[in-house]
C-alpha cells in the first residue's frame, strides 16, 4: 500500500447535467455524513446543483448526469470530454438516454406543436442518446436514481488507483440474498429483476414491487446471442404465463431503459405482435 | 414405524406453546415458518399463533401461492424459498475487518458469539440438504468458522411431511418425506394431535422435560401412513440410477441449447437451492482506505465473473452456466462429496421465474440423440 | 478452530521487474511467529491480498527452502493485480495460505525431470527446479523447455541461464515471435520435443502454460512413450477461498486450489479443453 505523500493534490471533482430529473444529483446529496468526507477526499470543483462556487476545469472525475437531447448538448458533452480524465455517466439518462428516450419512438415534431405555444424557437434534437453515444465513457452508473452507496464505492476505488468493480448480476441474487419472496412467483407480478442489473440493492421487490428494470439489463461486455440477459424467454413468460398482452410486454421492457439495445429489440420485437 | 430413537410422545396440537415455552426457557431463539408477501419466511415465533395456521402453499413450475383453508393445522405449508442454508451459511457474512496500521493492517476475525438457535418446521429435503452442507463446510480439509459458530448453536424441529407440493420428488432421491436423522426431535402433525419424537440427546432431554404421554401404537401407525401416502402421492420423479457418468457424456447434448433458450442465468435456483455453497468475497473499504470490510456473499455459477480467469470468461453463455450448474448438481457433486447435491426439495422448479423444471431437463439430457437430429443441433 | 480466511500482513521487501507488465514481489511476514511458522511445497500458491481491493491466487515461485521470503510472479491483468503493480518496496500485501498440491518432486526421485512451461507459467516450477537443484543427485536428468510469445514475455533471463550451466541439464528457449535481439529457437514449446532426447520410463514431466500448450504438447509426449501417468500439470482457475468452498475454481469433478493446482494428467485429460468446464 502507498505511503502518504506530502499534502497530495486532491482529485477534482465535476459534475455535469444534461436532459434529466437531477434526481442522481440529489443522490450525491444524500449521502449526507458521507459527503463531507467526499469533500476531504476530493476536490469538489464544479456542481452547480449544490455550490455557486464553479471552479473551472480540467477536472480528474466527472460525474455526468442526463441524456443528449439538444444540439447544444451534443455540443457541450465533447467539451466536457476534453475537460476531464475520467467520465463517469450517472443513471439511466446518461448512460441509456432515459425515459426521455420514448421520443425515439415518436415524432418530437408534433410534441412540440401540441407542448408549446412557439415552438418555432425549441431547438431539439429528434432523439434522446446516451452519452457514450457521442464520446468515450469510462465507467457508467445505472439506476433511477443511482444507488449512492454504489457511487461512493466507485469514487472510494478511483481515488485509491483501483479500477471499479460493477458487477453485472441479476437483481435475483441480491433479492434472495436480503430473504426476499419473489413477487413473480409468489404474485405473479410481472418483475424484470431476472434480467436487470444488480445494483440497487433490490429495493423494488422489498417493498413488493415489481421491478422496472431501472438499472438496465445484466449483462457483461459480451454481448450477443446466447449471452444474458435472455429478455426473450422473460417476455415470453409475461405473455404466456403471466397473461400479459403484448402491448403490456412492449411497455415492460420500453421504459426508463428502453432505449438500451437489449430492452430495445425485446419491446420492438412485441410491439410487432400487438 | 420404528421410532429413531426410542423416545416419543403425544402433544395435543393445541398445546405446542409449551415446547415453544420449554425451548425459550432453555435458551434459544426460536425461528420457525412465518407468512410473509403470499410465502413463509424464516423468522423469530414467540407464540404459535406467528406460525402458518390454517395456511396450505400450493407449488409449480415459476408458481406460489398460499392458501387459507380455515383449519388449524400448523404445519401445513410445506416450504417457502429458504432452505435451512442461510440459517448456518449466511447469504452475507463479514469475514474480516482489516484496518490499516504503522505497519501495515491488521484483520480482526469476525466470528459471531455463539447463539441458541431452534427452528421450528425443518422438512426432511432441508434436513438432507443442511447434512450436505456440513460435509461441504465442516468435514473437509478445512473447517469453515463461520459455518461452525452458526450450526454449533442450531437445535432442529423436524416435521414428517404428510402433504406432498406438485414439485417434491424427494422420495425419489431418497431424502423424505420422513425425516430420519440430523434432527433434534421430529413432529408429525395428525389431525389435532403431534407425534413428537427425539432425535438426538439435545431432543431427548427437552422432550423428558414436557412429562408428554407415550404415543400410542395407534398414533404411529397413523402418523407412519401419512407420512407412506405423501411418498406415494408424489408425481415428480427422478431416476438418478445413471449418474454420475449419464451426465458427463451428455456434455454435448443438444437439449444445452434448448434449455439455454429459456434459462435465464438469474441464478434463482442456486439460491433457494438448499445445497449450493459458491460465494464470493467481497471488500467495502472506506473512502479514505483506512478500513475495510472482507465479507462473502452468496454467490453463484449463474453470475458473469464466475467463471473469469485472466480477463476472459470461460463460461459465457447461459448454456456453459446451465450446463455447468446441472452437471455439478447432479455428477461432479458425486465424484466430489460422495452423495448427490440434489435432494428433491423442488425449490429450484418453483422459483424459476420461467419454470425450468429439471425433473423434465435430466431424463431429456439423457435420453440418446437421434443421429439426424444431433447434426442439425450440434455446435461445431 | 484454525481460521483458514485469517490474512497475514507481508512487507514487499524487493520489487524485481520482469517484464512491462509482471513483477515479482519478494515479500516477508512482518509476524515472526507466523513467518518461522510458514513452510510451503514448490508448486503451492498463495492467496495474496491488496488492502480494500481484494485477494487472488498467486503461485510461490521461490525456492521452499527459504519459506523466510517468498517470491510472487504477478502479471497486470485484473483489477487486483493492476493495483498491485503500483505498490514498492516497504508496501504491504497480505497473504493467506500456502494452498494446493505442489509439484510430485518426492515421487521424481531417480527420474529425468522434463519441464515443459509456456509464457508466464514458468513460474509455479521456478521454486521445484531450485529445489531439484538444491538435491541434484537425488534427481537424474534435468530438460527444461520453455516457449515465449514474444522476447519480451521471457522472464527470468539470468536464471535459465544458470541452470543451462549446471550440469546434466538441457535448456531449450524458443519464440514464436521473435525479433532481431532473440538468440535461441523460433517456433512454439511443442515443436523442442524433437530437439532433446527423452528416456521415457524415468521421465517424469511437469508442465506449466496455456491449456492449449497441454492439449496439444501431451500426445506428442506419450507418442515418445511417457505415460499420462509420469505427465503433471498446474491448472488455472478463478479462486476466492483456496480451500475448496468458494466453488470458482471447479474443473469437472476437480477443485483447482485444493485438489491442484498440480494435477495427474490422466485425471484431467477428459476435462481440459472441454467448452465451459
Amino acid at each position: 500500500m502507498s505511503k502518504p505523500e506530502e499534502e497530495p493534490q486532491k482529485p477534482r471533482l465535476a459534475v455535469f447535467k444534461f436532459a434529466s430529473c437531477d434526481g442522481c444529483q440529489l443522490s450525491i446529496l444524500n449521502l449526507e455524513e458521507d459527503l463531507l468526507a467526499l469533500g476531504q477526499a476530493l476536490d469538489i470543483a464544479y456542481f452547480p446543483e449544490a455550490s455557486s462556487d464553479m471552479k473551472p476545469g480540467p477536472y480528474d472525475i466527472a460525474l455526468v448526469e442526463g441524456s443528449i437531447t439538444t444540439p447544444d448538448d451534443a455540443h457541450r458533452i465533447l467539451s466536457v470530454r476534453r475537460q476531464t480524465k475520467m467520465l463517469i455517466t450517472i443513471g439511466a439518462c446518461a448512460t441509456a438516454g432515459g425515459i426521455q428516450a420514448l421520443r425515439n419512438w415518436a415524432d418530437v415534431e408534433a410534441f412540440k406543436q401540441a407542448v408549446y405555444p412557439s415552438p418555432e424557437y425549441i431547438q431539439s434534437l429528434s432523439t434522446s442518446t446516451p452519452i457514450s453515444e457521442h464520446v468515450h465513457v469510462d465507467f457508467e452508473l445505472w439506476g433511477c436514481p443511482i444507488d449512492k452507496n454504489q457511487l461512493l464505492r466507485v469514487i472510494t476505488d478511483l481515488v485509491a488507483g483501483v479500477q471499479p468493480r460493477l458487477p453485472a448480476d441479476s437483481v435475483c441474487l441480491e433479492c434472495k440474498r436480503r430473504g426476499n419472496v419473489c413477487v413473480l412467483v409468489a404474485k405473479g407480478l410481472p418483475c424484470l429483476g431476472p434480467v436487470t442489473r444488480t445494483g440497487c440493492g433490490a429495493i423494488c421487490p422489498s417493498m413488493g414491487r415489481d421491478c422496472y428494470g431501472c438499472f438496465g439489463p445484466s449483462e457483461g461486455a459480451r454481448k450477443g446471442p446466447g449471452l444474458p440477459p435472455n429478455t426473450a424467454s422473460l417476455a415470453r413468460h409475461f405473455h404466456g404465463g403471466l397473461q400479459l398482452v403484448p402491448l403490456e410486454v412492449m411497455r415492460r421492457f420500453r421504459g426508463i431503459n428502453g432505449y438500451v439495445s437489449s430492452f430495445r429489440a425485446e419491446s420492438n420485437a412485441w410491439e410487432k405482435k400487438t | 414405524m420404528s421410532i429413531a430413537s426410542g423416545m416419543h410422545g403425544i402433544l395435543p396440537t393445541a398445546n405446542l406453546q409449551r415446547l415453544l415455552d420449554a425451548l425459550s426457557t432453555k435458551g434459544y431463539r426460536i425461528i420457525g415458518p412465518t407468512v410473509h408477501d403470499g410465502s413463509v419466511v424464516w423468522e423469530t415465533v414467540r407464540s404459535v399463533s406467528d406460525l402458518p395456521i390454517g395456511w396450505r402453499d400450493q407449488q409449480e413450475p415459476a408458481r406460489y401461492r398460499l392458501e387459507q383453508t380455515g383449519s388449524q393445522d400448523i404445519f401445513g405449508v410445506v416450504h417457502g424459498p429458504q432452505s435451512l442454508k442461510p440459517l448456518v451459511f449466511a447469504p452475507r457474512e463479514p469475514l474480516l475487518q482489516i484496518e490499516r496500521t504503522k505497519d501495515g493492517f491488521a484483520a480482526r476475525q469476525m466470528i459471531l458469539q455463539p447463539e441458541k438457535v431452534a427452528v421450528i418446521g425443518a422438512r426432511a429435503c432441508d434436513l438432507a440438504g443442511l447434512a450436505i452442507q456440513d460435509r461441504i463446510f465442516l468435514k473437509d480439509a478445512y473447517c469453515d468458522p463461520y459455518y461452525a459458530t452458526r450450526r454449533e448453536g442450531l437445535f432442529v424441529i423436524a416435521v414428517n411431511c404428510t402433504r406432498a407440493l406438485s414439485t417434491c420428488f424427494c422420495a425419489s432421491m431418497e431424502t423424505g418425506p420422513r425425516a430420519t436423522n440430523g434432527f433434534d426431535l421430529v413432529l408429525t402433525e395428525v389431525d389435532d394431535r403431534l407425534l413428537i419424537e427425539a432425535g438426538s440427546e439435545a431432543g431427548r432431554h427437552v422432550l423428558g422435560g414436557l412429562s408428554l404421554s407415550p404415543a400410542s401404537e395407534e398414533l404411529i401407525g397413523e402418523a407412519a401412513k401419512c407420512i407412506d401416502a405423501c411418498a406415494r402421492s408424489q408425481v415428480r420423479r427422478l431416476d438418478h440410477t445413471h449418474l454420475p457418468q449419464a451426465l458427463y457424456d451428455a456434455h454435448e447434448h443438444p437439449r444445452w441449447n434448448d434449455v439455454a433458450g429459456r434459462c435465464l442465468a438469474c441464478a434463482n435456483c442456486t439460491m433457494v437451492c438448499p445445497t449450493c455453497f459458491c460465494y464470493t468475497v467481497e471488500e467495502t473499504p472506506d473512502l479514505s482506505h483506512q478500513q475495510t470490510d472482507h465479507a462473502r456473499s452468496w454467490d453463484s455459477c449463474f453470475t458473469q465473473e464466475h467463471g473469469y480467469i485472466h480477463g476472459k470468461n470461460i463460461r459465457p453463455t447461459i448454456k456453459d452456466r446451465y450446463r455447468m450448474w446441472l452437471t455439478h448438481k447432479f455428477a461432479s457433486w458425486i465424484d466430489q462429496f460422495g452423495m448427490s447435491g440434489c435432494v428433491g426439495c423442488g425449490r429450484c422448479i418453483t422459483w424459476c421465474p420461467v419454470g425450468i423444471d429439471l425433473t423434465e431437463e435430466l431424463p431429456a439430457l439423457m435420453t440418446p440423440v437421434q443421429p439426424s437430429v444431433s447434426r442439425r443441433h450440434v455446435e461445431g | 478452530m484454525v481460521n483458514a480466511y485469517a490474512i497475514h500482513p507481508a512487507t514487499i521487501v524487493e520489487k524485481i521487474r520482469e517484464a512491462e507488465d509482471i513483477n515479482t514481489y519478494r515479500l516477508q511476514l512482518v509476524d515472526e511467529q507466523v513467518r518461522r511458522g510458514f513452510c510451503f511445497k514448490a508448486g503451492q500458491f498463495n492467496m495474496v491480498y491488496l488492502f480494500g481491493v481484494g485477494e487472488v491466487a498467486i503461485s510461490i515461485v521461490s525456492d521452499p527452502d527459504e519459506p523466510e521470503l517468498l517470491d510472487h510472479t504477478i502479471r497486470s491483468v485484473g483489477r487486483i493485480t493492476t493495483a498491485v503493480a503500483g505498490l514498492q518496496p516497504g508496501d504491504v500485501l497480505g497473504i493467506r495460505g500456502p494452498f494446493g498440491q505442489g509439484w510430485p518432486l518426492d515421487q521424481a526421485h531417480g527420474c529425468d525431470v522434463v519441464i515443459v512451461t509456456g509464457g508466464l507459467g514458468c513460474a509455479p516450477v521456478v521454486g521445484a527446479i531450485e529445489y531439484i537443484f538444491r538435491r541434484r543427485a537425488q534427481y537424474g536428468a534435468i530438460k527444461i523447455l520453455h516457449g515465449v510469445k514474444t522476447p519480451h514475455d521471457l522472464l527470468y533471463r539470468e536464471r535459465f541461464d544458470a541452470w543451462r550451466r549446471s550440469p546434466d541439464t538441457e535448456v531449450l528457449l524458443t519464440s514464436d515471435q521473435p525479433d532481431k535481439s532473440w538468440s535461441y529457437r523460433i517456433g512454439v514449446v511443442t515443436e523442442l520435443f524433437e530437439l532433446v532426447s527423452i528416456d521415457p520410463p524415468k521421465s517424469i514431466v511437469l508442465m506449466c502454460g496455456p491449456e492449449i500448450m497441454m492439449r496439444l504438447g501431451v500426445p506428442i509426449l506419450m507418442r515418445r512413450g511417457i505415460p499420462a501417468t509420469a505427465i503433471y500439470v498446474s491448472l488455472e482457475r478463478h479462486m476466492e477461498c483456496g480451500i475448496g468452498l468458494c466453488g470458482h475454481c471447479q474443473m469437472g469433478p476437480y477443485f483447482v486450489c485444493k485438489d491442484g493446482p498440480v494435477m495427474r494428467y490422466d485425471r484431467v485429460a477428459q476435462w481440459l479443453g472441454r467448452a465451459g468446464v
